[in-house]
């Protein structure tokens, strides 16, 4: 699946964009957040207070937690500041 | 029912688009217009620009769900959203919405309505630039509370 990052969440991370592959324990957005957290300093640091990141399963908000099974995009992102 | 959406990087006119909106029409009797323009400081620190990152594709469906949503909601005969993204500078426009129907309630609570959801829905993260530095702008809770008093009570989470 393609996972993808703004703002803040994407400078932490140091990528916009990346397709990843996770473990089949991992079943559901927060656990996914939970997983990317120990992939490494830059992760640590972006997903560290996970509770104010927002999540969206092909471009539409979801849940901490609502499954990843089938989802081709997801996005990680703090809360939005448009308008 | 006349819909536009447009997400630009480009500056917008709000006078043309309002225009546009009511031209050749004798049945609109309220309009309400809103446009969010970058101010010149934040918290008294001045700033030198406003830099809009966005979703690309989200940021469109978002919008037109709640677009969506408000014409469900109120008898609307025409909505325009313009949201820019990039860099903006103090003085420019931000965002438009505008909202028309037969009487004022309706495109007041719209208009409203719409302004309320894109603050706090619509994936777009304002970044300040001023000399001091690059600083992500905080969601404020305030804005949190304006979107909750739209919801209805089956809605509510």
């Amino acid at each position: 699946m393609k996972l993808v990052y703004f703002a803040w969440v994407r400078e932490r991370v140091g990528k916009a964009d990346e397709d990843i592959v996770p473990p089949p324990s991992v079943t559901t957005v927060a656990e996914l957040m939970r997983w990317l957290g120990t992939r490494g300093e830059e992760y640590a640091h972006a997903f560290e207070h996970s509770k104010s990141i927002r999540a969206a399963i092909d471009k539409s908000h979801v849940r901490p937690d609502t499954a990843i099974a089938g989802a081709r995009e997801i996005a990680f992102f703090p809360p939005m500041t448009g308008g | 029912m006349q819909t536009k959406i447009r997400l630009q990087r480009e500056e917008f006119d709000a006078a043309v688009e309002t225009a546009a909106l009511t031209r050749d029409r004798t049945d609109i009797g309220a309009l309400v217009t809103f446009t969010g323009i970058c101010r010149g400081a934040e918290a008294g620190e001045p700033i030198a620009a406003l830099t809009l990152e966005h979703y690309p594709g989200m940021a469109e469906a978002e919008i037109a769900r709640h677009v969506e949503e408000a014409k469900a909601r109120w008898p609307l005969m025409g909505v325009t959203v313009i949201h820019r993204y990039g860099r903006i500078a103090p003085g420019e426009n931000i965002v438009l919405v505008v909202t028309a129907s037969s009487h004022r309630e309706a495109a007041f609570a719209a208009a409203e309505f719409l302004m309320d959801y894109l603050k706090t829905q619509a994936p777009f993260w304002k970044q300040v630039e001023a000399a001091t530095g690059k600083t992500w702008v905080e969601a404020k809770d305030a804005d949190d509370l304006a979107v909750a008093r739209w919801r209805k009570p089956e809605a509510a989470e």
